[in-house]
């Protein structure tokens, strides 16, 4: 290995400890802030209490606070995060355009549609059948995208405008439930859920999305190599012996199995996904093996301290966690674009 | 033999681009692949390097049937040079040219030695070391199209294709990177638009007009007053070049 490449390998590092640090202290944040505030000391004790390594006495109501409601929040929001910047760096450099995003192969449109069946035409009840209908619909969406543009064959344009037909469908087919068999209670259900939520995620959402985000990203760096050879396009990608086609599937697969999850979850939370990778690739590059990592730890941290600013912002009330990522993203996106424009 | 084409046959709906183009490539030989525009170099080259596939007919590298190989497997020995290939990322020299290295390395193995050996040479050979650190994207057209013609040396080929890779070199380029091409012991297949350039640096030459070949042999034998009338529509004075089996081309305003 030459310097140069350790150097890179260096401040990967280097950064990565870094941002990893800020990530811990801004969960014990969340899980020290709220209406219900709780003081450092009592969330540590909380945490290690419900790690099983202490028995320390604190009262029953913080630690069940600290323990079952925030920690698992956060950890959703940081895992739900990283899997949405993994997916924007991904479909980036799969489709070969700075605006591609997780949402772009109008998965987000999918599980909305799925979603808003359920709660407002009552298939089922309960989260399970909501998170159910939300994937479902995510796949569904998915599909198309894939039959339109011939399994992921045809080219990124094609690929973009075949996520956008499936988005517009999705859409409208939300709309016309909504609109049509909807009252004034369901629709706000349906809002909040539309502009992403944290509420009502617990435990066995961290699971999931633990091993569906870990198995994601494994995948994801294991073709990180194959990623990079799409740098000038899919016949330069075939000419460096990458099979185009069947990568294209496996990571649109993945990124849809992913971002179906996440949303399945927590809704649609916008912008993570466009401005991380973006950003990550400002501070380590453009070769996948770093971006990706550095992408899972910046969209972890970003989305945390998005939920704090969420929940701080107004008094008793939840900003929905879309809102804070648009109003917090679009000025550091400004910044970035502002900082990498070319020099003239 | 190194690269035989049977009866390739390519073509989009009703139209034929490539129609029944057989040709054959020995071990180290330079072949040029000359036509007027549209005339199916390109699409020639892509069937050539497996980078579409024939509608029908067949094509054998290195005794090998290119749809049976394995993409991986056929870019450790065939590189392509693309006639215009560009990106949106900000990547540097070095890193394009370590993308050569892809089809050589698995997912789990590191930067070696022999990676970092090959991209240093390919390099050099191009003249492009002492911008091995600058952004890609800033490079004049000329030193893009080194970078690329590198990036398919560090690939350490044993057969490369390259569409035409002067169109954008200065004259000294043109020169020294044609004669590394044929120099390198490897078989290389090169479409160009500069006849004489072609008559300097091909062993043989293959004609294409409207996707098929209408002449191949040693440059001599090829580049005629009547065929340059015939199939590139000007008229041209061919005279014997300084150097035997070179000839030399003049060609004249009407
Ligand atoms: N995918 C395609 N669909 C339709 N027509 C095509 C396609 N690819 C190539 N062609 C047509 O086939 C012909 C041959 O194209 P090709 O690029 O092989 O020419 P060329 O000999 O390389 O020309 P040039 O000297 O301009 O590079 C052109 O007329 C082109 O318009
Ligand atoms: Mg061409």
């Amino acid at each position: 290995m030459d310097d140069e490449q350790q150097g890179g390998a260096g401040r990967l590092a280097l950064f990565l400890g870094l941002v990893l640090i800020l990530l811990a202290v801004a969960v014990a944040f969340a899980a020290a802030i709220g209406d219900y505030r709780i003081g450092m000391g009592t969330v540590f004790l909380a945490v290690t209490n419900g790690l099983g390594l202490t028995s320390a006495e604190i009262p029953p109501i913080e630690q069940s606070v600290v323990w079952d409601l925030r920690l698992s929040r956060a950890l959703v929001a940081a895992l739900a995060g990283a899997g949405l910047a993994i997916c924007g760096a991904i479909l980036q450099a799969l489709l070969r355009n700075a605006l591609a995003e997780p949402f772009v192969l109008g998965i987000s449109a999918g599980a909305s549609t799925g979603a808003v069946a359920v709660i407002v035409l009552g298939i089922g009840a309960g989260s399970l059948t909501l998170s159910m209908g939300a994937f479902a619909g995510a796949f569904a969406a998915f599909a198309l995208v894939a039959m339109l543009s011939n399994g992921a064959t045809s080219g990124p344009n094609h690929t973009i405008l075949a996520g956008v037909a499936a988005s517009q469908l999705f859409n409208a087919l939300t709309s016309s439930i909504v609109t049509t068999s909807g009252n004034a209670q369901q629709a706000r259900d349906v809002m909040f859920w539309l502009l992403g939520s944290f509420g009502g995620v617990r435990w066995p959402d961290f699971q999931l999305l633990v091993l569906v985000v870990s198995a994601g990203l494994a995948l994801c760096l294991f073709m990180a190599r194959s990623l990079d050879a799409f740098t000038f396009g899919d016949e330069d990608a075939a000419a460096l012996g990458v099979p185009v086609g069947r990568t294209r599937l496996i990571l649109f697969a993945a990124t849809a199995l992913m971002t179906a999850t996440i949303v399945s979850m927590v809704g649609t939370i916008g912008f993570v996904g466009l401005v991380v990778p973006h950003a990550a690739r400002y501070v380590v590059g453009p070769l996948h093996l770093r971006l990706l990592p550095a992408c899972a730890a910046v969209g972890a941290l970003f989305l945390v301290l998005a939920d704090i600013a969420s929940r701080v912002v107004a008094h008793q009330q939840t900003i929905p966690i879309g809102v804070v990522t648009a109003l917090v993203g679009v000025p550091f996106f400004a910044i970035i674009l502002y900082r990498a424009r070319p020099q003239t | 033999m190194s690269v035989i084409a049977q009866n390739l046959i390519w073509g989009v709906r009703r139209r034929t681009i490539v129609n029944d183009v057989s040709l054959t490539v020995a071990e180290g030989e330079t072949l040029g692949l000359i036509g007027p525009n549209g005339s199916g170099k390109s699409s020639l080259l892509r069937l050539l390097a497996g980078l579409k596939s024939p509608g029908s007919g067949r094509v054998e590298i290195l005794g090998q049937d290119i749809a049976r190989v394995s993409r991986r497997a056929l870019a450790r020995q065939v590189a392509f040079v693309q006639q215009n290939a560009t990106t949106d990322t900000n990547m540097s020299v070095r890193d394009v040219v370590r993308l050569g290295r892809t089809p050589h390395r698995s997912p789990l193995t590191g930067w070696t030695m022999a990676d970092e050996a090959a991209v240093s040479t390919a390099l050099e050979q191009v003249d492009m070391a002492g911008l091995r650190g600058q952004a890609w994207q800033t490079l004049s057209g000329g030193e893009r199209q080194r970078v690329h013609i590198a990036r398919a040396l560090a690939q350490s080929p044993r057969v490369m294709f390259l569409d035409e890779p002067t169109n954008h070199l200065d004259i000294h380029h043109q020169i020294e990177i044609l004669r590394m091409v044929r120099r390198l012991d490897l078989t290389s297949i090169v479409a160009l638009h500069d006849l004489n350039l072609a008559a300097m640096f091909c062993d043989r030459i293959v004609v294409l007009q409207g996707g098929r070949v209408v002449a191949c042999g040693v440059p001599a034998e090829v580049l005629t007053r009547s065929l340059l009338r015939d199939v590139f529509r000007v008229e041209a004075e061919v005279t014997p070049g300084p150097y035997p089996g070179q000839p030399h081309i003049r060609f004249m305003a009407a």
